[in-house]
């Protein structure tokens, strides 16, 4: 069969030229060169005498360097946090512990652009991203559950809601700040106190977390961060003192953590990896549909759990979608974060970018189609262009695994029943996207798909009151809204 | 000449119908002084697997079921054991219960079931919600069953404990296996006889007999069940369990205090562990105008 030809918009000239460069400043910003612990609310030297570097991934320069927990300095937060449960956070008033966290929302908005322009510097995120989303959503999330606090009793019908003690956090790297907020505001409200482990490549953010608390005037202890790497966190989740382990990460270590703390007392909520179907039915409103794929997938460089790694066009559109999809990916800006022009920032380190090149060629081996945008990009620092596989099928590794970053998976279906087989076929189930006019369609479709947030046409949307989390290998509990309470309380 | 009377064979109950183990083992059942009582199926790994794959089967319709019709179909397991409290009672008598204890229980069996009967079209909405997002999307959490559902029943009180263990889990429309108390199975097989008479789809509940020791770490580490829930207080077998459960990120939930006699062991919390939130978002203005929220 003749290949249909499609119109073809000129992107030859000059397209990504025509933008002059428009970076945010960063003059405003402070940034130490050193970070050291924050325990019992001080800054504490590590244990281990060591430190590690943390880079702008845009740029390969080092910004700061940051201390490495060890065992005995978890230890030391986990005591503080301990303390400060006992002594103080137990005993306050409920509408005061309210107050703390509403002085921490408050905070952060009026110091949200720096936040902002150090989120992107350490994390590799567009400026655009981590101004308009990161950072607001962080302060909001703050600001929902701090007023919780002293309602918490309406939340849970004919039960007394009690809070479980120390709560020990470790958090991934591609919402540094947002996912401290998803982490530290709930618990705080529920009345628990916190040890939080950032990610290693993006502690920055956490680091200035702890500076703004340290400002507000938090109890000692109530808030205490350690970084550092795996080990870290090990320390953290095997630590006896803990009630309750809260990880955001990948199912790979989601399981491991869910194994070490079999056969103890600790509560446990996991949110995991992600493979998420994106779905177009013929009937979908296609401009916005593309603009949906986009976002699902090209969104935060693609470093996403709930990514719509996998889209699913109905066959008698799917050229139709395919070329409005290649054409407005050539329109994306891929480059330095800090130009408020850039669409896609840098990959967060090297090793995920290797990672990334890696599920690329398993890709073209496996015999899907391969396309990028021409896109140019840096020299240096880390970047991917926009990448498509066309005419994947469902045994692919790239349709299977999460490769977190930004590639695209395209199969096409023909009927709902195969779309909803194909969509659910998957041990993950996270999130998922539907695109079609008719609203009975996507009920039916939210009902049948195995996910824990489904977005219908939309996709990539966040809110504090709108909880989060998955289905099946994508872990469990939520976060966000009425039900991110019942992770950090018991009856 | 005396009647000579006819005696019951214990079978297991999988996807609607009474096989005998696939492994051909049993274990004896005797009471106090040593009388074998009945020939119990000594249920395997492969009898497990089955009731997973009759467990799987049912649950697309058995969870599509509206509130209503699952209310009433667990209504008329009430019906149907009501209908046979005699024979319960007697059966529990076997097993060791004075009348009063036995009738105790067989009477709060009947009236837990008729509890969640009514639960099934109510906890959707205390658990549910409408969220009020910042942006212009209309946006709700609903609770939907976490799947199959695999149920190590309580050792003691095994009426009561089976059916605090299993009307919660189906009330809220999973399905699932249960492994019936191994000392005391009588009932838990008879009680599988209500279900087959209660209007409920063959697999929405598969109870099998045998000892929990050989099949904790199988219904624990199951690939194609969701959530595995463990009455008992046993640490050991507590880790094993959990430990086996992390294959597919199961859910686990432990309850080593339980007393199914205590009013306390019933309530919508138990429907609530087994489900999962799904949240939906759309936005509000018309597809294609401008400024919009998508």
């Amino acid at each position: 069969m003749a290949k249909k030809e499609t119109p073809k918009l000129d992107f030859s000239k000059g397209w990504g030229s025509t933008f002059a460069p428009a970076p945010e400043s960063t003059s405003h910003i402070q940034v130490k060169k050193q970070y050291d612990l924050f325990i019992n609310g001080k800054w504490v030297k590590p244990e281990s005498g060591k430190y590690f570097p943390t880079i702008n991934p845009a740029t390969e320069q080092v910004i700061s360097t940051i201390a490495e927990a060890n065992e005995k300095d978890v230890n030391k937060a986990v005591k503080a946090a301990r303390d400060a449960y006992n002594k103080v956070w137990s005993k306050m008033p409920a509408k005061e512990r309210a107050k703390y966290i509403y002085r921490i929302a408050r905070t952060i908005q009026e110091r949200a652009r720096e936040f902002a322009v150090i989120e992107t510097m350490d994390g590799g995120k567009s400026i655009r991203e981590s101004r308009d989303i990161d950072v607001p959503l962080a302060a909001n999330h703050f600001f929902y559950y701090a007023g919780w606090a002293d309602k918490l009793e309406y939340a849970f019908p004919n039960r007394i809601p009690k809070p479980l003690g120390v709560a020990g956090q470790i958090i991934p790297w591609n919402f540094p700040l947002l996912m401290a907020a998803w982490k530290i505001a709930p618990a705080l409200a529920t009345g628990n106190t916190v040890v939080l482990k950032p990610a290693e490549t993006t502690s920055l953010t956490a680091l200035k977390l702890a500076e703004v608390i340290a400002d507000c005037g938090l109890p000692e202890g109530v808030v205490n961060i350690v970084t550092g790497a795996g080990k870290t966190g090990a320390a953290l989740v095997n630590h006896p003192d803990i009630d309750k382990i809260a990880f955001t990460g990948s199912t790979d270590v989601g399981k491991i953590i869910q194994r070490s703390i079999a056969g103890t007392s600790k509560k446990l909520t996991l949110e995991l990896g992600g493979k998420a179907a994106n779905i177009i039915f013929d009937d979908a409103p296609i401009n916005q549909a593309v603009e949906g794929i986009v976002n699902g997938i090209f969104f935060n460089q693609g470093h996403v759990c709930c990514a719509g790694s996998r889209l699913f066009v109905q066959e008698g559109i799917a050229d139709m979608v395919i070329s409005k999809l290649k054409d407005r990916m050539e329109t994306l800006i891929v480059g330095d974060p800090m130009d408020k022009n850039t669409d896609i920032g840098a990959i967060n380190s090297k090793e995920q970018l290797a990672k990334i090149n890696d599920y690329i060629s398993i890709g073209k081996n496996e015999g899907a189609e391969f396309y990028q945008s021409s896109c140019a990009i840096p020299k240096k620092g880390f970047f991917c262009r926009p990448t498509l596989f066309l005419n994947a099928s469902q045994s692919h590794r790239i349709v299977q695994e999460e490769i977190f970053g930004p590639v695209l998976a395209v199969q096409t279906f023909r009927t709902i029943e195969e779309v909803i087989e194909k969509a659910n076929n998957i041990p993950y189930g996270l999130s998922a996207g539907v695109w079609t006019d008719k609203g009975s369609k996507i009920f039916n479709l939210t009902t049948k798909l195995r996910a824990g947030v489904v977005w219908a046409n939309t996709y990539n949307k966040f809110d504090p009151t709108s909880p989060f989390g998955g289905y099946k290998e994508s872990g469990f509990g939520r976060e966000g809204g009425i039900h991110g309470l019942h992770s950090y309380v018991k009856f | 000449m005396s009647r000579l009377e006819i005696i019951k064979t214990y079978k297991i109950y999988i996807g609607g119908q009474f096989p005998r183990t696939e492994s051909g083992r049993y274990y004896p059942l005797k009471n106090k002084s040593g009388k074998v009582l009945a020939n119990i199926c000594l249920s395997s790994r492969k009898d497990f697997r089955n009731a997973v794959v009759a467990a799987r089967a049912a649950f697309g319709a058995w969870s599509s079921k509206s509130g209503l019709n699952r209310s009433q179909i667990l209504y008329r397991i009430a019906e149907m054991l009501e209908g046979r409290r005699t024979q319960f009672i007697q059966e529990l008598q076997l097993q060791g219960s004075s009348v009063k204890a036995a009738e105790e229980e067989v009477n709060l069996s009947i009236d837990r079931l008729v509890y969640y009967a009514g639960w099934c079209d109510k906890y959707q909405q205390l658990f549910s919600a409408v969220n009020p997002v910042a942006s212009s999307h209309f946006n709700f959490s609903v609770p939907e069953p976490s799947g199959v559902v695999a149920i190590l029943a309580p050792q003691e009180n095994s009426l009561i404990g089976l059916v605090s263990a299993i009307a919660p889990v189906i009330a809220g429309g999973n399905t699932c296996i249960a492994l019936a108390s191994e000392n005391y199975p009588l009932c838990a097989v008879t009680f599988a006889e209500v279900i087959n008479s209660s209007d409920v789809p063959g697999g929405v509940v598969n109870i099998l007999t045998g000892t929990a020791a050989e099949l904790n770490a199988h219904f624990a580490s199951h690939m194609d069940v969701n959530a595995v829930v463990y009455y008992g207080s046993n640490e050991a077998q507590t880790k094993l369990i959990q430990e086996n459960a992390v294959a597919n990120v199961k859910r686990v939930f432990i309850h080593n205090k339980a007393n199914s006699l205590d009013e306390k062991a019933q309530g919508p919390y138990h429907i609530f562990d087994l489900q999962e939130i799904k949240t939906t978002w759309h936005p509000i203005e018309n597809i294609g105008a401008a400024k919009t929220g998508y």
